[in-house]
């Protein structure tokens, strides 16, 4: 299977929601709107053999139009032919939300607890939904770009070079 | 910190069903707290588990404890400093983690690595993973009660060790390798001591293996405990020798074959019902098949460079750098930051000691990296923990963690 023949699948299924696809470093990529993200995994998954979900994670872009601004990547891995490709899901700035792929894959399930708990990313439909690298109490998303890293000239161990109050934690 | 004792919203959740429980039968359901702080865990994990006598009914596990962000902090370091960010991950195999970085970054920038240093990176990362499994495999039986056994080997660790500070000068976070190669050759030092280690180590580890692999106390542990199918593990992201146990021979070794690895003869073991006695085993003669990489390594190894012709990317000698102009220019322009690298996105994903070990590298084209994500096996397979534990005995739940081989490092990242 080529990339080239993947590719024409996709296409005959999604049309215009499969998009920008491209070849880096030996690994297709593509986009894939936000509100086929599950549609095209099932599809990944049960058509075309794509059986493991290498991995997910999110990318913040806070210079690009409120639309793009999160995004969602997958990386996946058809073991029979031996393909791997990857894609991403843009999601609006404001509102991130996208559906959980973790009714198709179980590893889904914390790797997109991560993302929620960086970025903010809300998976509808995720059975458990919590932070789990960082603390309930956080309120901030530590990897969104805004977020500051902890002041490398910092003289003390003030609690605010770390970026915990006075806004990043709930007080109760 | 709130959640030395059980979070509460676990706390919460299990409360109704010990409610409900009491009014059914009358019998009494208990939460047990198995960590952070535990000897059998072997780092810093939290299981909250709720327990019918002896049987666990359901389990939650809180991680992040030893959160540190380095997806945060690599974002704002230059490529070259992230290396010492890779080795606190599993740092028990810091150097598949070294050179996997070191492969992620030669991918974007397209650079050739000798094959000498190709060949050098294979036994390296070879004694890695034998020092890898060594622990997991030792302390499993003395999880099981066997102590002998963990110290029959645990000196082989060390000899590891040794051999890395012979290269390198560190022994748990090694630091290794540069773009493009080594940083410098093994000493006859190093290979002196790598070969004494090479003609030592069968006769202990057939020791160990006679000592714990029959036990009768080790099998009644081990047989059955904690087994999962195929097709569950693969839907778990398993990787590496817990999927291998379950009798899949996924190794990226063989599938995606980095730093020469398709020079080399070896097999991948396979298990059968993925249960605690297939890891251990698969991880035993695994243990064999890297020996026999090195030793081929050993004997196939060429002479010439240690690394790529790449002055941009690799430090030149510190004398150089006080003698010669051109030397002094990369140094600077090293160091400072000035060298444009390309714009993309790369994946490249190295057979750590735990599996499938991935580094997702975007690239803006500034020094440091856009975004860095790291597929930890650990992280991604961890989360099956509670289903494997679920209806056994509290005594299992030790042994199949052993097994699994959770590094909290890499786990948090």
């Amino acid at each position: 299977m080529t990339n080239e023949q993947i590719q024409e699948q996709l296409l005959a299924k999604f049309g215009d929601n499969i998009s920008a696809f491209k070849d880096e470093f030996g690994m297709m990529s593509f986009e894939v709107s936000r509100d086929f993200n599950t549609e095209a995994l099932h599809f990944l998954r049960d058509e075309l053999g794509f059986n493991f979900l290498t991995d997910v994670c999110g990318i913040h872009y806070p210079d690009m139009e409120t639309e793009r601004q999160f995004a969602v990547v997958y990386h996946l891995h058809n073991w029979v032919e031996n393909v791997r490709i990857r894609f991403k899901s843009f999601l609006n700035g404001e509102n991130p939300e996208i559906e959980t792929a973790s009714k198709l894959y179980l590893s889904a399930n914390w790797q997109e607890r991560e993302t929620y708990d960086f970025y903010g990313i809300v998976f509808t439909g995720h059975p458990d939904l919590k932070r789990i690298l960082n603390m309930d109490e956080m309120v901030s998303f530590p990897l969104r770009k805004e977020f500051p890293l902890e002041d490398g000239s910092r003289t003390d161990k003030d609690d605010r070079y770390f970026g915990r109050i006075p806004v990043n934690a709930n007080s109760n | 910190m709130s959640n030395i004792i059980a979070p509460i919203s676990i706390q919460d959740k299990y409360a109704d069903m010990i409610r409900q429980r009491e009014n059914e039968d009358g019998s009494e359901l208990s939460i047990l707290n198995l960590g952070p702080t535990h000897p059998a865990t072997h780092g810093i994990f939290q299981n909250v588990l709720l327990m019918d006598g002896e049987r666990i009914l359901d389990a939650e596990q809180t991680v992040g404890y030893i959160h540190r962000a380095f997806e945060k902090i690599a974002e704002n370091r230059p490529f070259y400093q992230i290396n010492v960010l890779t080795d606190r991950m599993n740092y028990c195999s810091s150097p598949i983690n070294n050179f996997g970085w070191w492969m992620t970054l030669e991918k974007l920038l397209s650079v050739e690595v000798p094959k000498r240093a190709q060949y050098l990176r294979v036994i390296l990362m070879e004694l890695a993973r034998i020092s890898d499994h060594l622990i997991c495999n030792s302390i499993l039986a003395v999880d099981t009660g066997a102590f002998t056994g963990f110290l029959y080997v645990m000196q082989y660790r060390e000899r590891i060790y040794e051999i890395y500070e012979e290269l390198c000068g560190a022994r748990l976070t090694t630091n290794m390798g540069r773009i493009g190669g080594l940083e410098r050759d093994l000493s006859d030092t190093g290979f002196r001591k790598l070969r004494a280690f090479m003609k030592d180590f069968p006769v202990a580890f057939k020791e160990f293996e006679a000592l714990v692999s029959r036990n009768r106390i080790f099998m009644d542990r081990c047989v059955n405990v904690g087994g999962i199918s195929a097709d569950k593990a693969i839907s778990y992201g398993f990787t590496g020798p817990n999927l291998r146990a379950a009798g899949v021979d996924y190794d990226i070794r063989i599938v995606n074959p980095y730093s020469s690895y398709e020079d080399f003869q070896f097999d991948i073991p396979v298990g059968k019902s993925g249960d605690t006695y297939d890891r251990y085993c698969v991880r035993n003669e695994e243990i064999w098949q890297s020996y026999r990489i090195i030793q081929q390594a050993l004997d196939k190894l060429p002479d010439g460079p240690i690394h790529a012709d790449v002055p941009e990317f690799y430090l030149p000698p510190k004398e150089q750098v006080y003698t010669s102009m051109e030397a002094l220019i990369y140094h600077f322009k090293i160091v400072m930051g000035e060298i444009p690298v390309p714009k993309g996105e790369v994946y490249h994903c190295v057979e750590g000691g735990n599996g499938e070990l991935g580094f997702y590298l975007v690239s803006d084209g500034s020094r440091v990296p856009y975004r860095l994500h790291f597929r930890r096996p650990c992280f991604i397979y961890y989360q099956a923990f509670t289903d494997m534990i679920k209806g056994g005995l509290l005594s299992d739940a030790i042994v199949i963690m052993s097994s699994l081989n959770v590094i909290a490092g890499e786990l948090d990242a």
